[in-house]
């Protein structure tokens, strides 16, 4: 039971960061991206085919997973982009399952179906984080998905950020602000799809194996649903949706409930989520997070100190 | 490759364009007149599919090949269309129109939705294995010189053809169908004329969904039924739309006409492994997007400010 927890923790962490990527895509660039599962698989995999085939460590691994995606993101955004958003849902839902039918299928670099075992568990200054061993794992995720809400805190309130918002609001004005919309645009798209990526090298030696059938579709759906219920442009609420989405995902198990509950349960209900959210409670639980600038004081001749 | 040799891919490349035609129709009259992307439409195609299996199977019973099973097929198909286009329509009023007038993202949120909900519920009430729909004729080929043609594929042309053409004349020469261009054009105009222009959308959904439902049944017959069946044929239909030019209905079947050579001729002529055929489709998405994004038929939409 209290296993299942921690497990759940874990998923949620390492779903949180995607969703946060998704969030800088979707919440603040206001762009439907479908395929947080294709970057997530491409992560798992460079972890997982570097640290079993070259002896590279898991931390080693982490840069090029996080390059290698980003490599992706700026592959499939840069034609995609230019273009209106509903083009980019499809196009991007076609990239991850090009993906998972290209990791089905590269035989000799994949293995196919059956995928990749034994991926060594990450060391740091000596000692091991097993997985079995639900804390120290829950604890290091917990570090990455910290560090990742700073990061991504600072660059919604810098200059990309407010950005991204005017390009969500009104492109046309945007534009003619001087914003090159289609850069900030890629921007968006390459963090969020690095960030994917990472959180796939934290899936890959948390579960010490990878399948491609792990990275379908329904990822990226749940991951959409983490956003859109916690709140669309609010990274909190992308943490506290991560959660609630995962909690919902292993409910039956949690409760011992498997046998009752059928597995598509969780399904029909993101899908239920999805729909009633954008029509009752589309700003999601927490809402957008409200930018707040700093009062500056002004002399009396109205100029700035 | 030889005459024959040419002429048996066309063959088989007409015939998976014709369902190709049939379902982007549904994607392009939806974006036409709502100017978004209907994911659920794929689904839609699904559950028509399973309703004209049960009912065909069940109007059949023991009977043998014959003028019967012919008629229960036609039959089936009628039931199905009857039913998708219901579906069609309760969909668009619960969980589009309430989001009409929203920002873009909320209707395209929506339809992620109902698409999971629909595909899901299906698998959890008809289970996830795959069902034959049998040939309500003998499927013997025929031999035309040395081109193969099965009695499936004259049924796909003929079927395809008679919709589109009944479709083209409702819509060119009807006064509903009169309604529905002015609608498309400019909705807040046509409502000032006096066209009622709920009815209008319903409409459009109910012909949309029963179209899909003629196509997931043809192309049932040689894929069988299954939960998640709509949504690769349903991609596929979307490139279409998009390639004949979104929005425009002489472009759509042209667009699934085309696609469905060119995934043929690929795999045929540049030695496209089969298992990456799918990929054909969203390579000449992104291709399409890049050069022409406007489709090979559609009009250049100037944004005003």
């Amino acid at each position: 039971m209290l296993n299942f927890f921690l497990l759940i923790l874990i998923y949620s962490g390492i779903y949180a960061l995607m969703a946060m990527g998704q969030n800088i895509i979707t919440g603040y660039g206001g762009m439907l991206s479908l395929t947080q599962a294709g970057f997530f698989a491409i992560g798992s995999y460079v972890t997982a085919i570097l640290t079993t085939q070259a002896g590279w460590s898991f931390w080693a691994t982490l840069p090029v997973a996080f390059l290698v995606s980003a490599l992706f993101g700026l592959l499939i955004g840069l034609p995609t982009l230019r273009l209106k958003g509903d083009y980019l849902a499809i196009a991007t839902l076609g990239f991850g399952e090009i993906v998972r039918n290209v990791l089905n299928n590269w035989d000799s670099l994949t293995n196919g179906p059956m995928g990749i075992q034994r991926i060594p568990m990450p060391v740091i200054l000596g000692f091991t984080i097993n997985p079995y061993k639900k804390y120290a794992f829950l604890v290091m995720v917990i570090v990455f998905v910290i560090v990742a809400y700073i990061l991504f805190q600072r660059l919604a309130r810098s200059r990309m950020g407010r950005a991204l918002a005017a390009v969500r609001e009104d492109e046309i004005a945007a534009q003619s602000m001087g914003i090159n919309i289609t850069k900030y645009k890629v921007y968006a798209f390459i963090l969020g799809a690095s960030v994917a990526g990472i959180a796939g090298s934290l899936q890959a030696t948390f579960t010490l194996s990878v399948t491609p059938g792990t990275y379908t579709f329904m990822v990226s759906v749940m991951v959409l649903c983490m956003v859109v219920l916690g709140g669309m442009g609010n990274f909190k609420a992308s943490i506290l949706g991560a959660f609630i989405i995962q909690f919902i995902s292993y409910f039956p198990q949690l409760t011992g409930l498997s046998s009752v509950i059928p597995p598509q349960f969780k399904q029909i209900l993101f899908g239920l989520i999805l729909v009633v959210m954008m029509i009752w409670r589309p700003q999601g639980i927490l809402g957008r997070e409200a930018t707040r600038y700093r009062k500056r004081a002004v002399t009396p001749t109205g100029g700035e100190q | 490759m030889g005459i024959a040799e040419f002429f048996q891919h066309l063959m088989n490349g007409l015939t998976l364009g014709g369902i190709y035609a049939l379902i982007a129709l549904g994607y392009t009259m939806v974006y036409g007149i709502l100017k978004f992307i209907n994911f659920a439409h794929g689904d839609i195609l699904m559950a028509g599919a399973y309703v004209g299996l049960f009912v065909f199977d069940g109007l059949r019973g023991d009977a043998p090949l014959g003028t019967w099973t012919l008629i229960a097929f036609f039959l089936a198909m009628l039931i199905s269309m009857g039913f998708s286009a219901v579906l069609g329509m309760t969909i668009e009023r619960v969980a589009y129109k309430p989001l009409r007038g929203a920002n873009r993202l909320a209707p395209l949120l929506s339809a992620i939705g109902v698409s999971f909900i629909l595909s899901n519920s299906a698998a959890w009430a008809f289970g996830t294995h795959s069902r034959k729909f049998n040939y309500p004729f003998d499927n013997t080929p025929v031999h035309i010189g040395e081109v193969v043609i099965t009695p499936h594929q004259i049924l796909i042309l003929s079927v395809s053809l008679i919709m589109m053409i009944i479709l083209k004349l409702f819509v060119d020469k009807t006064r509903m169908g009169k309604a529905m261009r002015a609608t498309s054009l400019d909705q807040g105009t046509a409502m000032l004329m006096g066209i009622n222009v709920n009815r209008v959308i319903s409409m459009t959904f109910a012909i949309g969904s029963a179209l899909a439902a003629v196509g997931g049944i043809l192309i049932a017959l040689d894929f069988k039924v299954y939960a998640t069946m709509g949504t690769m044929t349903g991609l596929k239909a979307f490139v279409a739309a998009v390639v004949g030019g979104i929005g425009n209905i002489s472009g759509a079947m042209f667009g699934g006409i085309l696609l469905g050579l060119l995934e043929t001729f690929g795999v045929a002529i540049f030695g496209i492994p089969t298992g990456l055929k799918d990929t054909i489709a969203f390579g000449v998405l992104i291709l399409i997007l890049l050069i022409k994004p406007e489709g090979l038929f559609g009009k250049v939409e100037k944004e005003k400010v």
